[in-house]
C-alpha cells in the first residue's frame, strides 16, 4: 500500500490504542490489584477468587438443580438468555430476511422500503427506545389501558423473562436480519432454477440450497446478537427492573453500587475471554473465503 | 434456391408434416411473450425430433433464451402451446419436466463438492445409494472427469465446471437436454473443444439437444437443424447447410457467415440487374423492381477488369491465414467485400467474377415470415431498441 495513504490510518490507530487498548490493560490491572486499608496498592487475586467461588447459589434448569457460585450461576443464566433471544431473532428474522431478498432479486424494488423500516429504530438511541417499551408496557401503559378497554388486564408484561426477551429480540433483530439478508439478496436465482430444474419442489429449493448457501449470514447473524445479548445491562435494568440479575448487570454493580473495582474488573476479563473463544469457534465454522455476511457486505 | 418462400412458410406452420417421418418431441405452437411493454416471442411455432441438435440461433434479444426458459418452465408463455410428447407441457411445473437445463453460467452448487453437484438431481428423486454412486461416476466419465468426485467447486476451471454442469444434468437421464449459451464463458479454443465434444455426446447418448446460442459457427458445427430468430420471429429454419447456402432474407444471410448485400432489380426470369450490369442467376422469379442480392465474399474471385464485370478500386487488403480480405469500392459505389487466396494490390482496380448461382436474390425487407405486415416489422425493430436483452 502507499506510504502517504498509510499514514491517512494514524489517526484511527490513535483512537484504538488511547480508547480500546488502554482501557483494555487498565481494567487487566484493576482485576489484578486492590487497595489495602492504608490506601496503598497491592497484587491481588481475589477477584478471579471471587467470581469462582464465593457463596453458591442454587441454579435451577428443566427440572435440574444445581448449587454453583454465584457469578457462575449469573453466567450461565445470561448465556442461556442470550441463547434463547438469538434464537427467537434467527426464526423471526430469517422469513424477514427471506422476503426482503425475494423481493429484491425478483422486482429489484421494494425491499427497500422494508430495510429502511427495519433500520430506521436503529438510528434512535438504545436507551430511548427501551423507554418506549416501559411506556408501552407498564401496568398503567398504553398497551394495559388499550386491554383495560375489553376488561382485560391489567397485565404483568414488565420485570419478568417475558419483559427481557421482548426487549432483547427488539433491539437484536435488525442484527440477525442484515447479515443474512445480505446474504439471500447475493443467491444467484439460476441456482434456485438449477434445482428445480433437477426435480427439487419449493420446499426442497429451500432445504438443499438457499438455506445451506445461507450459513455464512445466519454464523454472522448468531455471532452479533449472541455477543451483545449476552453483555446486555440496559434491557435487563430497565424491562427487568433490576430483579433480573445478568452478566452485564453484576458488572455494572461491582463498579456503581459495591465500587469493588478488583471482581467487577476480573469479571470483565472473563467474559472477555468467554467472547474471544466464542467468536473463535463461530469463526472456524466459517469459510474464510467467504466475505459475504457482515453487516457491511 | 433462395424462391422457395411458400416451401419455407411451411416448415414454420405445418408441424405436424415431416418428411422423414421422425417423431416429434416437443412441438410449439404459437408462442407469444412480453415483459412489460416488450414483446418477445410474437408467435413461433416450430417442432424438434426426436434426438436432433437443434439450435436456436439469433442475436441477443431475439427470444431464443426466452423460447429455451418456457421449456424449461421458468418462464411462462402469455399464449401458445406446447407439447411434449403429444402432452401438454406448459401446466408442469420445472421440477416435474423430463427436460435437464445447462445454465448459461453453470449455476453449479458452490457448497457442494462435485459428486454431489452431480448427485442433486438423484437425491432429490432418493435414488440408493449405490445406483446414485454408479450414475454419477458414468457421467463424470461421459464428461472426462474420472477422479474429481470430491475437488470443491472452486477449484474447477471455466472448461471442467461446464463439463460438471452437463453432467449434472444428463445423469438424470433427460429425454431432453436444454443448453442456453454453455460455451459463452469459454475462451475461444475451449469452446471450440467444447463443440466437438457436445456433438460427440448428443450422438453417444441418443438424446435431444436444444441449444442456445448467438455465435452462427458454433450453430454450424454443431446442429442438425437450425432455427434462426430476429425480433421474437423466426427468420429460417434448416439445416446448417441449407441455412448458408440458401438464406430467405438479408438478416439470414448477413447473420450467417460475412455477406454482400446490394440492392437489385429483377428484370426477368433468371436475369437480375446490378450496378448497372445485367448478370443471369439461377433464381426463378418474377420481374421485381427492388431486392437483395446477397453474393458471399468467398464466392468471389478476383480478375482483370473488364467490360462485362463489376469493376471497382482496392481499399484495403487484410491478411487472413487462409485467404486475404479485401475491400473494394466498386463504381457504382458499392463497398464489396470479397475474400480470396489471390491478392489484389491496394489502390489497384479489379473487377470482380461471380457464377450465376453464386447469386442469391431475396425480396427487400423479407423479413418476418408469420409477421402481419410491415407494421408489425417496424414494431419489431423498436423492440430491438428498446432491448429486452436475454444474455
Amino acid at each position: 500500500m502507499n506510504k502517504s495513504l498509510r499514514r491517512l490510518s494514524f489517526p484511527y490507530l490513535l483512537w484504538i490504542l488511547i480508547f480500546t487498548v488502554v482501557p483494555l490493560l487498565l481494567v487487566a490491572f484493576f482485576a489484578l490489584t486492590a487497595y489495602d486499608s492504608n490506601g496503598s496498592l497491592y497484587f491481588t487475586l481475589d477477584g478471579f477468587k471471587n467470581v469462582f467461588g464465593g457463596d453458591t447459589v442454587a441454579f435451577s434448569f428443566l427440572g435440574l438443580s444445581v448449587q454453583l457460585p454465584l457469578y457462575i450461576n449469573v453466567f450461565i443464566r445470561s448465556l442461556l438468555i442470550a441463547m434463547v433471544c438469538t434464537l427467537l431473532c434467527l426464526l423471526l428474522g430469517y422469513p424477514a430476511a427471506w422476503i426482503m431478498a425475494k423481493m429484491e432479486i425478483e422486482h429489484r424494488r421494494g425491499s427497500n422500503i422494508l430495510l429502511f423500516l427495519l433500520v430506521m429504530p436503529m438510528w434512535m438511541n438504545a436507551l430511548l427506545r427501551t423507554y418506549a417499551w416501559l411506556a408501552l408496557l407498564e401496568p398503567k401503559g398504553i398497551v394495559n389501558n388499550f386491554l383495560g378497554l375489553f376488561g382485560l388486564g391489567p397485565v404483568q408484561f414488565l420485570y419478568n423473562d417475558f419483559g427481557i426477551g421482548l426487549g432483547m429480540v427488539y433491539n437484536y433483530l435488525p442484527f440477525m436480519v442484515l447479515p443474512i439478508y445480505s446474504v439471500l439478496v447475493k443467491i444467484s436465482p439460476s441456482l434456485l432454477e438449477a434445482a428445480a430444474d433437477l426435480g427439487a419442489d419449493p420446499r426442497r429449493v429451500m432445504l438443499k440450497v438457499v438455506l445451506p448457501m445461507s450459513r455464512p449470514g445466519i454464523l454472522s447473524g448468531i455471532n452479533m446478537v449472541l455477543m451483545p445479548a449476552m453483555t446486555t445491562f440496559l434491557i435487563p435494568d430497565l424491562l427487568g427492573g433490576g430483579r433480573y440479575l445478568l452478566i452485564g448487570n453484576a458488572i455494572e454493580r461491582q463498579y456503581m453500587v459495591s465500587r469493588d473495582y478488583t471482581t467487577g474488573s476480573a469479571l470483565s476479563i472473563v467474559l472477555l475471554i468467554f467472547v474471544l473463544l466464542s467468536m473463535q469457534i463461530v469463526a472456524r465454522n466459517t469459510d474464510p473465503d467467504a466475505d459475504e455476511g457482515g453487516l457491511v457486505a | 434456391m433462395i424462391r422457395k418462400k411458400g416451401a419455407d412458410t411451411a416448415v414454420t406452420s405445418s408441424r405436424l408434416h415431416d418428411a422423414t417421418g421422425t417423431p416429434h418431441i416437443i412441438e410449439c405452437l404459437n408462442l407469444t411473450k412480453s415483459f412489460g411493454e416488450t414483446e418477445v416471442l410474437k408467435g413461433i411455432s416450430f417442432y424438434i425430433r426426436n434426438n436432433e441438435f437443434l439450435t436456436l440461433l439469433g442475436p441477443s434479444g431475439c427470444g431464443k433464451t426466452t423460447t429455451l426458459r418456457i421449456l424449461g418452465g421458468f418462464e411462462e408463455a402469455d399464449a401458445g402451446e406446447v407439447s411434449f410428447e403429444g402432452r401438454n407441457l406448459l401446466d408442469l411445473p420445472p421440477y416435474k419436466r423430463q427436460l435437464n437445463t445447462v445454465f448459461q453460467r453453470f449455476a453449479l452448487f458452490p457448497f457442494l463438492n462435485v459428486f454431489d453437484n452431480v448427485a442433486f438431481g438423484l437425491n432429490i428423486k432418493k435414488r440408493p445409494a449405490k445406483e446414485i454412486e454408479q450414475l454419477v461416476r458414468k457421467a463424470l466419465r461421459t464428461v472426462d472427469l474420472e477422479g474429481y468426485e470430491t475437488r470443491e467447486i472452486d477449484q474447477l476451471s471455466g472448461g471442467q465446471m461446464q463439463r460438471i454442469a452437463i453432467a449434472r444434468a444428463i445423469v438424470n437421464q433427460p429425454k431432453v437436454l436444454l443448453l442456453d449459451e454453455p460455451l459463452g464463458a469459454l475462451d475461444l479454443k475451449m469452446r471450440k473443444e467444447m463443440q466437438v465434444e457436445l456433438k460427440q455426446m448428443q450422438r453417444d447418448l441418443g438424446i435431444t439437444f436444444v441449444y442456445v446460442t448467438h455465435d452462427q459457427e458454433e450453430a454450424l458445427t454443431m446442429s442438425d437443424t437450425i432455427i434462426v430468430m430476429k425480433n421474437g420471429y423466426i427468420q429460417q429454419v434448416g439445416t446448417p447447410a441449407d441455412i448458408y447456402n440458401e438464406p430467405r432474407n438479408a438478416f439470414v444471410a448477413d447473420f450467417i457467415g460475412e455477406s454482400n448485400i446490394i440492392p437489385g432489380k429483377m428484370l426477368q426470369d433468371r436475369e437480375v440487374e446490378i450496378e448497372g450490369r445485367l448478370l443471369p442467376c439461377v433464381d426463378p422469379r418474377k420481374p421485381e423492381d427492388q431486392v437483395d442480392v446477397v453474393i458471399r465474399p468467398e464466392d468471389i474471385d478476383i480478375s482483370e477488369p473488364s467490360e462485362d464485370l463489376i469493376c471497382g478500386t482496392v481499399e484495403s487488403v487484410v491478411f487472413k491465414g487462409v485467404h486475404y480480405e479485401m475491400l473494394i469500392e466498386s463504381d457504382g459505389g458499392f463497398e464489396w467485400m470479397v475474400q480470396s487466396t489471390d491478392k489484389a494490390a491496394a489502390g489497384s482496380r479489379v473487377g470482380l467474377r461471380f457464377g450465376p448461382d453464386d447469386i442469391h436474390i431475396m425480396a427487400k425487407s423479407d423479413f418476418s415470415p408469420d409477421a402481419a405486415g410491415p407494421d408489425s416489422i417496424s414494431r419489431a425493430y423498436e423492440a430491438a431498441e428498446g432491448g429486452e436483452g436475454d444474455e
